[in-house]
């Protein structure tokens, strides 16, 4: 194409060819660029192993769905339209940039196919993501500089404000941007005030822009502008390549991976070491996570690639209750931790001894921001790129096990488990104690299968349905269901002990495969064909972490398949003055999946005024945690617990309804904290579905 | 520095009420639990501590049969470095002073700064480790909440006495320590760490070995029986359902100027 | 059998445990002599030793400025040096009772009894008490022989002072008998356990909770009881070592001794270490849920519920009375 001013390729500047430029940026640049992934390569390879290379269709359809299709991104609405505006563009123009590198050595290059009428719409299309992403730069900075939404707040304990270098790359892309623009529109100005054809702009565009205020200026101070522009793109491009893996933009790169090899399944917990049999865990010289290459190679691209956008923190229960847990920070102090231990340049490597981690407990970490997780999974649920937290806080907490290192609020329950087999330390016998309530007893028989005897389902009840005063009545509702759906069912009395899902997820790994082995020999001589639970951490242990076992159902399953074929009736409600209001159980619904069922047993309730809390399904909010969860003493402001039925206030309703023991023990707990007692009440499904047997 | 740390095996009854046999002669033991005695475990840590900040070794001892060889192991996986079982058939009736003198010919087979004890076991009397003491003619301080090395020859420590008054003391090494709750936080001892020092070999030693006779271990003082103490003596239960119940005390409180 | 009492005292004044130990020994060796060894230097000792006069007939002042501090180490080599062959010597099982006895026992050859409630029965030398086990969940006898003379540790508050005694005694200083006075422990200090914010001691009314409190944040019912009946929160040893409360807030022998007018009992099994620090027979209202609980043995009025169900009701109750 006839052009009037000269091209990158042909310029000089003081005698010299600005080609050497084109070449000497982009080379120098992929040099740097090349070490400093080859640098961030070495913590990887360092790191424990990981089995993540399974599952490829499942894992691309993550990348489709998640990466490409930014699919949590809305969950967060103008931030997550601001970002899709911007990953997008970037997709796009990622072309563009690419063929701009080799324009500046080859002037007429165009890329394969970008010749033709689809080189002409797609320059329309990177016309308009730039000018959009330029916009979004603006709004995430005004967002970032004046706005300042709560969670990207730096409390003074984790360190310097990150807005700085937050606002430093939307400085970047910008310059990009308008850069990319200046170089088009300076040649296209020149052309046409020369009366050459320019290639079309389309309307409200920065080129358009551009163009209309060049068309005012000298051609001699386009040509400049047009050399300029290209440089500042091509030394600002090559810039923000290798600023990327210094920082959270780091994400750019690796979001891509960490969406592929994000975690699959849920509700489960990794095992102590990938590649290493259960039985083989005595030979092990080390446990679970101490220091930082202990972490698996997905657990450091996790911290890599955290963008520290807060969503984690910002519906963590832990975080928001004020005790010493945020999971941005999990992810930030690993991430600073490993830029320190592997730094870029050598000269920089830290005085001491080596490559020698040190301990993360006590120094990144401490012991009770470990504790502080309820494993309830809102973080992982909502981060946008799959970044994993549970995984990690066990593996820190087998660590901690490992040396001993436990609070004595939680050893006491763990030596019980150990002994008795229940976090209280009672005795064995008095597990199906419930049963022999007199009035129960007259109403219901239960068989207690320890001594032999079979049913062909098996109601798992654990530990704290078994013991607790209050949570048998749980138990005994949910035997006069089973009862009234006509299952031949049985207990397994003194030999079921604790599921132990709180067991392994409080990282005393061993313990766990000592509770599941009993568990699965009594449930084998059973011979149970299904089992039902009420307890959901029991139902996600037993369904996720036990192998071989009858297929497992939580009694929300199996009252509505019962009630769905006609099999089960219920009256319809007495007191309309109730308004219900079903909270999820993290192990039923996060981990899961299961939140219809329930929802749907008690809309079968004829009558039942049903109101749904702002947080709800995969957003609700932890009820403070259970299992061994009810016997650590944290810091907090504030109970988890006391929030929740709050919330269920501001939804209106005055019954809150829940479908795990823990739930309901935090929940009444909460009534009585909150000085709600009269007002709201908090009752189990199985309660509230016996009360309304036809 | 050379510790020793006496420890003994005790059924486990916090959460559980202890019950008398049918035959009333002891407690109901079949559906106890087993586990180190508490101020024991507290002693343990204590000497892993003071091993870990000046050097030396750990060695738990206990007087029992073959079932204490479990609490020797949970003691050892917390760190203590060596674990000695004192097992004889003669044993088993032994009194307080009874297995302080097994104790004490233990003892003076090897050559130890420090003896540790846990204040006291179940049975309430926290009478063997001063007896341990005068029979080795060490000096001895029960009660202990703290313990600190001051010099080559002697260490500090905090007696707690009435009113959570700490007592300080300097005493000479080797001496006889009983070692009160709270003077530490005992660390965990998981299934691993058990595991991890299942095959280590607990070393047994008999009546014989230990170069004593059965009149150093015969008892003088008997436990006849168990029985529990008629409840109630002194106090009125009130029943009724809680309503009744708060009446009747508010009525009471409000006489004895309970409520202002 | 010759029996003597070792009787501690503090700022010149002899511990409530003299008189016990006087009536302990009365049902030892009924209508004996009974002798009172008081050690201490200057002054308060000789006030001391007027004070116990009229609860034994003999009172022996041994004088020494080492023994200005009981140290169990030193007085233990006094006691061994001074008592007869075959003597019984009786000692409150308190801290310094605790430090003293068992090595004494050994250094005088006799037996040992730790912990002494109550005596069963003395038939000939044979000598039955009664001890405490599991932490008072049950009782046991016990039995030896006094033959070889004994060192009996009685639990302050198990056996009623005699208030009307006059044994008028007479005082006969052996300060010359101490024998050798050294040893491998010295008492270097005192360090006082911190004063909280609110002194219990001094409270008329007191709300004393227990393990049953299960858990810290459920200290605000006790609290909120508290304040409707206008008392102090004090508690027991595992609320402490847990560190739900100050240890200014402990009651019992490793705690503070109060002296209130009711004392009100939640979630407290009764341990003696605990009732060792209530004194001036306040009304005591235990409320516990195990029905077995050694407290129920000292209270006046017993409530058998879980106090976490039981407390919010009657704080309820009581504000709705003086509103």
């Amino acid at each position: 194409m006839q052009t009037t001013i000269i091209s990158p390729a042909n310029a000089s500047f003081l005698g010299i060819p600005t080609v050497i430029f084109s070449i000497l940026i982009p080379l120098i640049g992929l040099l740097v660029f090349t070490y400093i992934m080859a640098m961030r390569r070495v913590p990887l390879v360092n790191a424990a192993p990981d089995s993540r290379f399974d599952h490829a269709s499942e894992r691309f359809f993550n990348v489709l769905k998640i990466w490409l299709g930014q699919y949590r991104q809305p969950r967060y609405m103008v931030a997550g339209i601001v970002h899709i505006v911007i990953f997008f563009g970037f997709l796009i123009l990622s072309i563009r940039a690419t063929s701009l590198v080799i324009i500046g050595f080859s002037e007429d290059f165009a890329l394969p196919g970008f010749s033709g009428t689809f080189g002409h719409l797609y320059n329309i299309l990177k016309d308009y993501a730039a000018t959009a992403v330029l916009i979004g730069c603006g709004i995430a900075a005004y967002r970032r500089a004046v706005v300042k939404p709560a969670r990207y707040a730096v409390p003074a304990k984790y360190g310097k404000d990150h807005t700085a270098e937050a606002l430093f790359v939307l400085a970047l892309i910008s310059i990009l941007m308008i850069s990319e623009s200046c170089f088009d529109a300076s040649l296209i100005a020149a052309n046409l005030q020369q009366g050459l054809e320019g290639e079309y702009v389309a309307p409200l565009t920065l080129s358009w822009l551009f163009k209309s205020i060049f068309m005012a200026v000298p051609v001699a101070a386009l040509q400049v502008m047009h050399v300029l522009s290209f440089y500042i793109h091509d030394l600002t491009f090559f810039f923000f390549l290798c600023f990327l893996p210094l920082g959270k933009h780091f994400h750019v790169i690796t979001s891509i991976f960490n969406v592929y090899f994000m975690r699959l399944k849920r509700g489960n917990i990794k095992p102590v070491k990938y590649g290493v049999k259960d039985e083989d865990l005595d030979d092990l010289e080390l446990f679970g996570v101490k220091k930082l290459e202990d972490f698996t190679w997905k657990h450091l691209l996790d911290f890599y690639s955290c963008a520290d956008c807060g969503r984690c923190s910002d519906n963590c229960p832990a975080n928001t209750v004020g005790r010493p847990l945020s999971p941005r920070f999990i992810s930030i102090k690993g991430r600073d931790l490993i830029f320190k231990s592997y730094p870029i340049l050598p000269v920089k490597k830290p005085a001491g001894p080596g490559k020698e981690s040190e301990d993360l407990i006590g120094s990144i970490y401490n012991e009770d921001e470990i504790w502080s997780c309820t494993t309830c999974g809102a973080c992982e649920q909502e981060c946008p790129i799959g970044i994993e937290y549970i995984d990690k806080i066990v593996d820190l907490r087998r660590g901690m096990v490992d040396d001993g290192n436990v609070p004595q609020s939680l050893q006491k329950p763990l030596r019980a488990l150990e002994k008795r087999g229940n976090p209280y330390g009672k005795m064995e016998k008095k597990r199906a104690a419930w049963i022999k309530d007199k009035e129960f007893a007259a109403e219901c028989e239960v068989k207690v299968l320890e001594k032999g005897g079979t049913a062909s389902t098996l109601y798992f009840v654990d530990s704290i349905t078994s013991y607790d005063d209050r949570m048998m009545e749980i138990a005994r509702s949910t035997a006069k269901l089973l009862d009234a759906m006509n299952l031949d069912f049985g207990v397994l009395g003194k030999t079921e002990k604790d599921s132990g899902n709180e067991v392994r997820r409080f990282g005393e790994e061993m313990l766990f495969q000592a509770l599941r082995e009993e568990n699965s020999a009594a449930i084998e001589e059973s011979g149970a064909s299904e089992i039902v639970t009420a307890d959901p951490h029991a139902y996600n242990c037993l369904k996720n972490e036990y192998n071989d076992l009858p297929p497992v159902s939580h009694i929300s399953q199996t009252l509505l398949a019962k009630i769905n074929s006609n099999e089960l009736k219920l009256k319809p409600v007495t007191d309309s003055s109730k308004i219900y209001t079903y909270h999820d159980p993290c192990y039923l619904g996060r981990h899961n999946d299961l939140y219809d069922a329930p929802r749907d047993v008690l809309d079968s309730i004829q009558g039942l005024t049903r109101v749904e809390m702002e947080k709800n399904r995969d957003r609700a909010f932890c009820c403070g945690g259970g299992g061994l969860m009810l016997f650590y003493e944290p810091e907090e402001d504030q109970r988890m617990g006391v929030l929740r039925v709050e919330m269920a206030k501001e939804a209106g309703a005055n019954v809150i309804v829940t479908a795990c023991p823990f739930c309901l023990v935090n929940m009444e707990d909460a009534i009585k904290v909150a000085g709600l007692e009269g007002e709201m009440e908090a009752i189990d499904l199985a309660e509230l579905v016996e009360l309304h047997l036809a | 520095m050379e510790i020793l740390v006496c420890v003994t095996r005790v059924p486990d009854t916090a959460e559980n009420e202890i019950e008398l046999n049918s035959a009333g002669n002891d407690i109901e033991r079949d559906d106890l639990v087993y586990s180190v005695n508490e101020w024991d475990n507290y002693a343990v840590e204590e000497a892993i501590q003071i091993r870990d900040r000046v050097g030396g070794s750990v060695t738990v001892i206990t007087v029992g049969d073959d079932e204490s060889d479990e609490i020797l192991r949970r003691e050892m996986a917390m760190g203590a470095d060596k674990g000695i079982l004192l097992s004889d058939d003669a044993f088993e009736k032994a009194d307080g002073q009874g297995i302080a003198a097994i104790l004490k010919a233990a003892a003076a087979q090897g050559s130890y700064d420090l003896i540790l004890t846990g204040a006291q076991s179940e049975g309430g009397a926290g009478e063997v480790g001063g007896m341990l003491a005068a029979m080795l003619d060490l000096p001895y301080a029960s009660l202990v909440v703290s313990i600190e090395e001051s010099g080559d020859n002697s260490v500090k420590v905090g007696r707690e006495i009435e009113g959570g008054t700490i007592e300080m003391n300097e005493i000479s090494l080797p001496c006889v320590l009983s070692i009160q709750t709270g003077i530490n936080e005992p660390r965990y001892v998981g299934i691993r760490g058990i595991r991890k020092v299942a095959n280590v070999d607990i070393p047994v030693q008999s009546i014989s070995e230990l170069g004593i006779t059965d009149s150093d271990v015969s008892s003088s003082v008997k436990r006849l029986d168990y029985f529990v103490p008629d409840m109630g003596e002194g106090a009125e239960m009130l029943e009724g359902d809680d309503e009744e119940i708060i009446d009747k005390l508010i009525e009471m409180l409000k006489a004895k100027g309970g409520i202002k | 059998m010759k029996l003597f009492a070792y009787i501690t005292h503090r700022d010149g004044t002899a511990d409530d445990s003299a008189q016990e130990l006087a009536a302990a020994a009365a049902q030892i060796a009924p209508g004996e002599a009974v002798t009172a060894i008081v050690t201490g230097s200057g002054e308060d000792l000789q006030t001391v030793c007027d004070q116990i006069t009229s609860s034994f007939s003999e009172v022996i002042k041994v004088d020494s400025s080492e023994l200005g501090y009981p140290n169990g180490e030193l007085i233990r080599k006094v006691l061994t040096n001074l008592l007869p062959e075959n003597a019984g010597i009786l000692i409150a099982h308190n801290t310094f009772g605790m430090d003293l006895g068992p090595g004494l026992s050994i250094k005088l050859g006799s037996v040992f009894l730790a912990d002494v409630v109550g005596i069963d029965k003395i038939d000939g030398d044979q000598l039955t008490v009664v001890r405490q086990e599991f932490g008072g969940q049950v009782s046991t006898h016990v039995q030896c022989s006094l033959a070889a003379g004994a060192v009996i540790n009685i639990r302050p508050g198990s056996f009623a002072a005699d208030e009307n005694a006059e044994a008028g005694g007479s005082v006969t200083d052996r300060s010359g008998d101490t024998g050798d006075l050294t040893s491998g422990r010295k008492f270097l200090e005192l360090v006082e356990a911190e004063v909280g914010d609110v002194d219990i001691t001094k409270e008329d009314v007191l709300i004393a909770v227990g393990r049953g409190i299960e858990d810290e944040d459920n200290l605000e019912i006790v609290e909120e009881l508290a304040e409707a009946m206008g008392a102090a929160v004090a508690c027991s040893r595992p609320v402490v070592d847990a560190k739900w409360l100050e240890k200014s807030r402990q009651v019992g022998t490793s705690g503070l001794t109060v002296k209130p007018k009711v004392y009100l009992a939640c979630g407290i099994s009764g341990s003696f270490q605990h009732m060792g620090g209530i004194k001036g027979n306040p009304f005591v209202v235990a409320i516990n849920k195990n029905p077995k609980a050694p407290i129920f043995q000292v209270a006046d009025v017993g409530i058998v519920t879980d106090i976490l169900d039981f407390l919010p009701e009657l704080t309820e109750k009581i504000e709705e009375i003086s509103s």
